[in-house]
């Protein structure tokens, strides 16, 4: 067992990048106190302990502005500290956490609590994201002024959308007032309406209902154009359809605060691996067409996709192990994020330092939260990792209690060795 | 007459999709060779003696399970029907674990209707007995397709033809929910057909010219316009309020098979229907009726020794001694 609590700790000759200073050298890192004091070349101070980074990357804990953590209520799916641990596992120190929980996260009570929970397990710092309307509704605007006091960072109805342009603009006006993001889950439920896979000709050879693109598309537009008339802060969540990432490289170019994170497996997979029926490639947004998969894959190239997010939905086995439209939504993304979106950096879609960006400091600037930096002074929150050591996904060994990733049995490229939070060491591979 | 070596070795009929023209023709042979036995006086053989069938049905079907559960005892075999309704499936029980309950009574087959699609494949997936597709969702029904074959396979003297090559077939309706649509467009795609979709555009599948190669018509009198076969599909009476079009009399107005319509296929066209039918919806009586056109009892007849002939086959493929 490895001494967690040490107060002097030096990560030793990694190729340390980090991104939020466009830093990309071999260097060592010194920790004292939980905070990053040297980058540089450093002399192990007498009594320090040393993490030897020799042929490894260092790189900021990663910052994934997009999970869920079910609890308070659906502690059978995953608890805050299961969801903490497989955060840890993936070299992920911050994670935001979505409010469709039960009571969903509309109020500072709530919000209390995930926070105390996810202190008590101590392996995470977690960011609540509110409620843009109680109860999820999409009809009446939550406290976000107290939540924010609370702990909330940004505000959603993710796993529904706010269907109603009218609340929608008053979400956006009023959140003016505490410069707060508001993150849609963009989907017209009338055109997804009974849809369980994305239409297009898998949809229809499978006998499944498909969820058009457009269904995506057209609230984008509809926010794009709010985001337009009250001068709002909006990103699109886990955007997958091609004509969506348009729209908002459109608002950006235009100026609007318009942004969006893309998802690993909307990057990586297609419509086409729900040949077969199996519920773990049910999500929402659906697995797209490869067109739409390759607007992602340019959006992020050009910039217009700032960050990557995996949008983490831990499930029982019994809400998978079923008839298709029957399943429910959602897959784990927390253990596979780093090596999938190295795979953008192998493919040439962007280079490292630009894919860490998306991983770290873009993310934690879009909630406005501390952290994503390497920067001295900054919390030692710190990923290790070896970004070309091969491993194939196998459901059993991962973290946490759900087991739903549609990469199972998928040979992967990039292990997490080490995860630091503030410091402390909160993973070791193969431990 | 489909000819090709024959083949099978499968361990379930799932749908019609991945079936090679050589595995089609077995079945047709294995079925057109088993009919024989529906004309005798003594309906009965011992094929299938000390083996167990059981019909699970999650969705209402007297025509398909009837056609199942003789078939099954013309060949002596133990034939359980186990009805779930809707209402069982809300107290809770999965898919899954009525099946592995009755896979535990070591049945030889199962045969599955499902409104979902997908849900024969999953069960598939999951357990080890043999699964004959009898409906799911609105992705296949393999045995509708084999049946319509077998039907246009007898007919193809008096259409003037000895194969499917380049034979054009209009499959007629809302083939967006239809099974029967999408197996048998496969299926005749295999066998060399030409397949065309007619129907309105709100009932179409995405893409479907993509999907199955078919041509899409909105226009029936295009779609029919020179074709060997019409097959007219079933409306649901669930969709006929549900906004896919405006009302009963504008869809019989513009997609019903009236004499007048039919006068634009071939003249020796025949016309084909799953049932049950509804008359004067998707289809005239007077046509429905009309013994030179219509071969719908037909279908009928060869539903039953196409549903012997697979219960044989996976049976067979699975002879343990
Ligand atoms: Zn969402």
């Amino acid at each position: 067992m490895e001494e967690n609590e040490a107060p002097v700790t030096l990560i030793k000759g990694g190729r340390v990048v980090d991104p939020a200073a466009s830093f990309d050298a071999t260097a060592d890192l010194l920790i004292v106190d939980g905070v990053i004091r040297e980058v540089g070349r450093v002399d192990p101070p007498a009594g320090c302990r040393v993490i030897d980074a020799d042929g490894l990357t260092v790189a900021p804990g990663l910052v994934d502005m997009h999970v869920h953590f079910r609890e308070p209520g659906f502690e059978y799916k995953e608890t805050i500290a299961g969801g903490s641990q497989a955060a840890a596992a993936g070299g992920v120190t911050s994670v935001a956490a979505m409010p469709n929980t039960a009571p969903a996260n509309d109020d500072p009570s709530v919000t209390g609590y995930m926070l105390q929970k996810a202190r008590a397990a101590g392996l995470v710092n977690l960011y609540p994201i509110g409620a843009i309307t109680k109860g999820l509704k999409g009809k009446e605007l939550a406290e976000m002024g107290l939540q924010q006091q609370a702990g909330c960072v940004a505000f959603s109805d993710d796993g529904y959308v706010v269907m109603d342009s009218g609340v929608m603009r008053r979400a956006m006006e009023y959140s003016r007032a505490f410069g707060a993001l508001i993150i849609q889950h963009a989907e017209d439920s009338g055109l997804s309406c009974g849809g369980c896979m994305n239409e297009g000709v898998h949809s229809s050879r499978l006998g499944l209902p498909g969820i058009p693109v457009e269904s995506e598309e057209v609230i984008v537009d509809r926010d794009i154009r709010l985001a337009e008339l009250t001068g709002g802060r909006y990103h699109v969540a886990h955007i997958s359809a091609a004509g969506a990432v348009a729209a908002v490289a459109a608002a950006r170019k235009k100026g609007l605060q318009v942004s969006c994170e893309a998802a690993p497996h909307h990057f990586t997979l297609t419509d086409e691996a729900v040949v077969g029926y199996d519920a773990n490639y049910k999500m929402s947004p659906p697995l797209r067409s490869g067109i739409d998969r390759n607007a992602i894959l340019e959006g992020l190239a050009r910039g217009d996709i700032t960050a990557i997010a995996t949008d983490h939905a831990p499930h029982e086995r019994d809400s998978k192990q079923v008839e298709f439209c029957r399943a429910a939504n959602g897959v784990v993304g927390l253990e596979t994020l780093l090596p999938l979106s190295l795979d953008l950096v192998r493919e040439g879609v962007l280079g490292l330092m630009e894919t860490l960006a998306c991983l770290t400091c873009n993310p934690a600037q879009l909630l406005g939260i501390d952290g994503g930096t390497l920067g001295v002074g900054a919390r030692a929150d710190v990923v290790v990792f070896d970004p070309d050591e091969a491993w194939v996904v196998d459901p059993r060994r991962l973290h946490g209690t759900a087991r739903n990733t549609c990469f199972a049995g998928i040979k992967v490229r990039g292990r997490v060795k080490k995860s630091l939070l503030a410091g402390r060491i909160v993973h070791s591979d193969g431990r | 007459m489909i000819s090709g070596h024959s083949t099978w070795n499968r361990k379930h009929l799932l749908g019609m999709e991945g079936l090679s023209r050589d595995e089609i023709s077995t079945l047709l042979e294995t079925a057109a060779s088993i009919r024989e036995i529906n004309r005798r006086e003594i309906k009965k053989v011992p094929t299938l003696r000390g083996r167990t069938v059981i019909n699970l049905f999650y969705e209402n079907s007297t025509r398909t399970r009837t056609s199942f559960e003789l078939a099954g005892k013309r060949m002596s075999a133990d034939v359980i029907n186990v009805s779930v309704a809707t209402s069982s499936v809300a107290k809770g029980e999965t898919l899954y674990d009525t099946m592995a309950n009755l896979e535990a009574m070591n049945p030889d087959v199962v045969v599955v209707r499902h409104p979902q699609s997908g849900a024969n494949e999953f069960l598939a997936q999951h357990l080890d007995t043999a699964i004959v597709n009898a409906g799911d969702g609105r992705h296949e029904h393999p045995t509708q397709a084999l049946l319509d074959i077998l039907t246009i396979d007898d007919n193809l003297p008096r259409l003037g033809r000895d194969n499917f090559e380049g034979m054009e077939v209009a499959i007629c309706g809302d083939s967006l929910h239809s099974r029967v649509a999408r197996s048998n467009a496969i299926a005749l795609k295999t066998l060399g057909a030409k397949v065309r979709f007619v129907g309105p555009p709100t009932l179409m599948p995405t893409r479907a010219e993509e999907a199955f190669g078919v041509k899409v018509y909105h226009d029936m009198d295009e779609g029919l316009d020179g074709v060997q076969v019409v097959m007219m599909l079933r409306l649901q009476r669930e969709r006929m309020s549900g906004g896919f079009f405006p009302s009963i009399r504008e869809y019989f107005e513009f997609w019903g098979l009236s004499r007048s319509r039919l006068a634009k296929a071939a003249p020796e066209a025949i016309v084909m229907h799953p049932g049950p039918m509804n008359r004067g919806v998707e289809i005239a009586s007077d046509v429905a009726d009309d013994p030179d056109r219509a071969v719908i009892l037909e279908q009928v007849a060869n539903g039953l020794a196409v549903r012997m002939a697979i219960l044989y086959r996976l049976c067979a493929g699975r002879r343990k001694d």
